[in-house]
This record gives structure tokens, C-alpha cells and sequence, in this order.
């Protein structure tokens, strides 16, 4: 029990620094680029977090929530761009409503099918909206993308709409976090771990799966109509199988079985990109052999590793854990 | 008083291996019951026509003077028939509370809550210490299921059955790969979870010592069919059974 609660506490505590760090950032830095890196770290983090309710928690490897993430965000994209930025907080809205009935439908079909079935489907699904916006030219913008998207009145202010994205993206993880620590969330790691007895339990394994597919798709499609106004802009890669592959990256980075890990694998996965990016264009090189490193000697991810060493600390005395 | 489980005339083949062939039997209310026979008998596969995990090609499956036969195990289960396997199935990465809470949730049809903490739900929190308390867990409740012995894994496995309340029990061999020290520790406390359930209980099991023990019935299988039933002296005393199964030290 006193276990209980000091994990407990030590949980909340991290929780106070991450929003803290990221609620200072405007205030320490009046760069405006240092705060759009800021923005990734949050959207990104949403969007592996949301992923990794499907993967780390459920067991369905994904390998298509670029789907979500695009829509979400081509649906404020869009609509600004059609009828005016007034539109830009209605879209967000309209772009969720449409991922609830897309992944009903969608879910419906890919989740019949199991394992590795359901990863390329999802990813041939993923792939075709991809087609789609590519070759539409003339509605999407095709390869160009969409340029200014500017949100309505003071959500303009850089700063203002920082802030925007950091209380949705929190409130959204925190929403995520209790779902993944309720009976619910509980069926599901049931599901990942023993699918047969879940149906012992009088439980639908299916139908189950069907839920966290559509609360997973909801929230990336939410982190990619946020995104849309972090960058004014969006494009074709946001569909490609890319994106749904540097989820999966940041899961596996962060730690897929720690809830927290996806979260902590986009921040160091952004900041990678980032630093070394800016000296060279072959940052995915670094990126791979980081992973390659991570998954042959670290496979419980950066944050599962810590909490394992935490806890060697604590047996040996040498920390502070009861 | 009418039978709890009624099979009449049960029959499934595999290509032209008849794998249950024209079994019929009654189980009473809170009776305690053993299946016996041969490897390859058919018990496994009769336990698994009952609980909706195969499909039968014919005869009839009554529990409660209702027809069972071609629900989804998922109703069978609401209906409240329980089981448990021959290799404990659990979920070995949530710890043994979670285990039998999970199914204490689900009875109580708690399990689409979705923003409320596991913790938060005192009464299936309370009946699954309870359970584990019955199976002597309680000390180990914080571990994760993996780590727990052979022998301990098993009786999660029936705390997770005991939990969804059954009026019918179905153990697949509980005390497969124990020491002998094991079973019959195991013996004994299915012995008290039988009368402490009020169940009917039927179990599939190659110990002799616990089969004619513990069990009010023995019914033998063989090659897919109901070779004799009766009272454990019956059986004894049965030379179809001696031959085919039992051998000549009984």
C-alpha cells in the first residue's frame, strides 16, 4: 500500500515538471522557433501517446494512424482555407466527428482481421487517403500542401495558441492516462495478454478493440488538427506511412510498456531531429542506429529502463525508494 | 430436483475421428464430480463443446433445463458456467489482485467504465481479496501473476472462474505437474472452495488418490465415448473400466 502510494506521488510529481518545463518555455525563450519545437514535442507526444494505447496497452500494431492524424488535420486545413479562418475551431470539431464515424467503419473491417493482417491493412488504408490527398490536386493542394492557416483572434498570438495546444494535449493525456488505469484499460491489457480468457471473462475481445481503435484514432486526429495551426501549414506527409512510423519509433524509444515512455520517445526523438538535422542531412542515420542500440540492448524503451534502474537503486539502498 | 447439466446424445468428429460419440449424462446441483479416461479420451474436448469453444455436430447441451448448444462462450459464461485450464490461463503481466478483479468487474458489468481508477471500485476490490483470501493468495496479491509457483498460478486460474460466481465449475486437470505435497494441498482446498461456492462442480483428473477422494461421481471416458458412470466403489468394481484405464492395482 505505502508502495502503492509513493508510486503514486513520484508519478504526479513528473507529471508537475513535464507541464511545468513545457508551461516555462515561452517565458524563458522569446524565440519563436525554440517555441514551434516546443509545439512538436506536445503534438507529437499526444500522438505516440494515443498510438501507444493501441500497441503498448492492447497488443494491434498500427502501422496507419497517419490516417487520423492527416484527417484531423486536412479537415482544419480544408475548411479554412474554403471558408475562412473563423472556421478553424468548427473544423477541429467537424474533423473529429468524421474520425468517429470513419474508425467505426474502418475499425470494423481491420479489426477482423489479426496480427501482422491487421498492420498492413491498416497501413494500405492509411496509404490510399495518402493517394488521395496526393493526386487531388485541385482540392488539396496536392504535393503543395496548404500554406496559412491561421487561427481565429487571439488564438493568432503565438504564445496564445502555445498554450492552446499545451492544455488540450495535457488534458487529452491525462483523459488517456485514466482511461489506460480503468477497468477499461485493464480488459484491454487483458486482451494483449490473453485474449481467450478475456472471452472467459464474458468479455467481446473485438469489440473491445474496436473502442480503443477509435479513442486512439480520435486523439491523433486531434494532435493533427493541432498541428495544423502550430505550423500554419500541412501536407501530404502527414498521411504517409512515415508518420505512422515515427509513432511507432517514438513508442519503442520512450518505452511501450511504460504509459509515460511514448510521450518521453517524441520529446528525445524531436530534439534528435532537431539538433542534429540542423548539421546534417543525414540525421536519420543517427536516428537508426540510436533505435538499432535501444532495441537490441534497451528494449523496455528510455523510461522503462530508468524505472529499472530506479528500482535496482532501491533493493541495493542506494536510492530513495521505500 | 432437476439436473444443472444435461447432455443428451452429444456427438463431434474431427474428418473420421470421433472424438465424442453419443455421450449423454446428468449433472446434479452442487455435486462434486470426476471424468476419467485415457489420453485422448475426449474429456478436454467435451469440456470445450460445453463452454461454446467448439461446435458440436449434434445431440443437445441443457444447463438449467436450457438449451446451451451454439451460444458464443461469452453467453455460456454469463449463463454461469466457469472454467478453468489444464495450463492455467492468467494474465501474467497484471499483478494476481487484477487478475481475479478483472473478473469480479466484469460480473458486475463494470468493465466499460472508463475514466475511473481500477482502485476506485471497492466492492469487485473487496470480493476479489475475498476470493484470494479462499485460495490462500492473499499474501501474494501485489505480485505479478508470472511470478508465481506452478501450483499457485493454477488456483489463480479458478480464483479467476470463482470470481465470475458460476453455479457450474469446469477444471481441467488442477493438479496437473504439481509435487505430490501439491496436490494434495490442492485436493483439499477444492474440497473447501466446493462447499464454501455452493457448486457444482466437475473436474477432468489422472490422480487416482483425489479422482475417488473427493468425487461424489466418476465417469469414464473412452475413445470419445461414456464408458460406465457411477459411484467411486462402482467404478472400482468395474472390469470394462480396470481394463481399459484403470489396470489391475485397483
Amino acid at each position: 500500500m505505502t508502495n502503492d502510494t509513493a508510486r503514486r506521488i513520484s508519478a504526479t510529481s513528473l507529471w508537475t515538471i513535464i507541464i511545468l518545463i513545457f508551461a516555462l518555455v515561452p517565458i524563458v525563450t522569446t524565440s519563436a522557433y525554440k517555441i514551434n519545437v516546443a509545439s512538436h514535442i506536445l503534438v507529437w507526444g499526444l500522438f505516440a501517446v494515443s498510438f501507444n494505447m493501441l500497441w503498448g496497452i492492447t497488443g494491434m500494431l498500427s502501422f496507419g494512424q497517419a490516417l487520423y492524424y492527416g484527417l484531423g488535420a486536412y479537415s482544419v486545413g480544408l475548411m479554412v482555407d474554403y471558408l475562412g479562418s473563423g472556421w478553424f475551431l468548427p473544423a477541429i470539431a467537424l474533423g473529429l466527428v468524421m474520425v468517429i464515424i470513419v474508425s467505426f467503419l474502418l475499425g470494423l473491417l481491420v479489426i477482423r482481421v489479426g496480427g501482422v493482417y491487421f498492420t498492413m491493412l491498416t497501413l494500405a488504408f492509411a496509404q490510399l487517403a495518402w493517394q488521395i490527398t496526393f493526386k487531388w490536386y485541385d482540392f488539396t493542394g496536392g504535393d503543395d500542401g496548404i500554406q496559412g492557416i491561421i487561427p481565429p483572434g487571439i488564438l493568432e498570438n503565438r504564445i496564445v495558441y502555445y498554450y492552446f495546444v499545451l492544455v488540450i494535449v495535457f488534458v487529452s493525456i491525462w483523459i488517456l492516462k485514466r482511461m489506460a488505469y480503468s477497468p477499461f484499460g485493464l480488459i484491454l491489457r487483458c486482451v494483449q495478454q490473453n485474449p481467450a480468457r478475456v472471452r472467459f471473462l464474458g468479455r467481446r475481445v473485438r469489440r473491445n478493440q474496436l473502442r480503443v481503435y477509435m479513442v486512439s484514432s480520435f486523439f491523433a486526429a486531434l494532435a493533427g488538427s493541432l498541428m495544423a495551426g502550430v505550423d500554419s501549414s500541412i501536407h501530404t506527409d502527414m498521411l504517409f506511412w512515415t508518420t505512422s512510423g515515427e509513432a511507432i519509433l517514438m513508442s519503442v524509444l520512450g518505452g511501450l510498456n511504460q504509459f509515460f515512455g511514448p510521450f518521453i520517445g517524441a520529446a528525445i526523438f524531436i530534439l534528435i531531429e532537431d539538433n542534429i538535422g540542423a548539421r546534417t542531412e543525414y540525421w536519420p542515420l543517427i536516428i537508426g542506429s540510436i533505435m538499432l542500440v535501444m532495441v537490441i540492448l534497451f528494449p523496455k524503451g528510455i523510461v522503462g529502463e530508468v524505472l529499472r534502474l530506479k528500482a535496482w537503486f532501491g533493493k541495493n539502498g542506494g536510492g530513495r525508494q521505500p | 430436483m432437476t439436473p444443472i447439466l444435461q447432455i443428451q446424445s452429444l456427438d463431434k468428429s474431427f474428418g473420421g475421428l470421433h472424438v465424442t460419440a453419443n455421450v449423454s449424462f446428468d449433472v446434479m446441483p452442487g455435486e462434486i464430480s470426476a471424468i476419467i479416461g485415457p489420453n485422448g479420451a475426449g474429456k478436454t474436448t467435451l469440456f470445450n463443446q460445453i463452454t461454446g469453444h467448439l461446435r458440436s455436430d449434434s445431440g443437445r447441451i441443457l444447463f438449467n433445463g436450457q438449451n446451451i448448444l451454439g451460444h458464443s462462450p461469452q453467453r455460456i459464461v454469463a449463463r454461469g458456467i466457469g472454467r478453468a485450464f489444464q495450463i492455467a490461463s492468467i494474465f501474467p503481466d497484471e499483478t494476481v489482485l487484477d487478475n481475479v478483479r478483472i473478473a469480479c468487474l466484469s460480473k458486475r458489468g463494470e468493465t466499460r467504465k472508463y475514466l475511473r481508477a481500477v482502485d476506485a471500485f471497492t466492492e469487485a476490490t473487496d470480493d476479489a481479496r475475498a476470493i484470494l483470501e479462499s485460495l490462500g493468495l492473499s499474501d501474494q496479491a501485489e505480485r505479478l501473476a508470472f511470478e508465481l509457483a506452478h501450483g499457485d498460478q493454477k488456483m489463480l486460474d479458478i480464483g479467476i472462474a470463482l470470481a465470475l460466481r458460476p453455479n457450474l465449475l469446469l477444471l481441467d486437470e488442477p493438479t496437473a505437474g504439481m509435487s505430490p505435497e501439491e496436490r494434495l494441498h490442492t485436493k483439499e482446498l477444492i474440497l473447501k472452495l466446493w462447499k464454501e461456492f455452493d457448486l457444482a462442480l466437475v473436474f477432468i483428473e489422472h490422480d487416482m488418490d483425489m479422482v475417488f477422494g473427493i468425487a461424489q461421481t466418476v465417469r469414464v471416458l473412452q475413445q470419445g465415448a461414456l464408458l460406465a458412470e457411477g459411484t467411486p466403489e462402482q467404478i472400482r468394481a468395474n472390469k470394462e473400466v480396470i481394463t481399459a484405464y484403470l489396470g489391475e492395482e485397483f
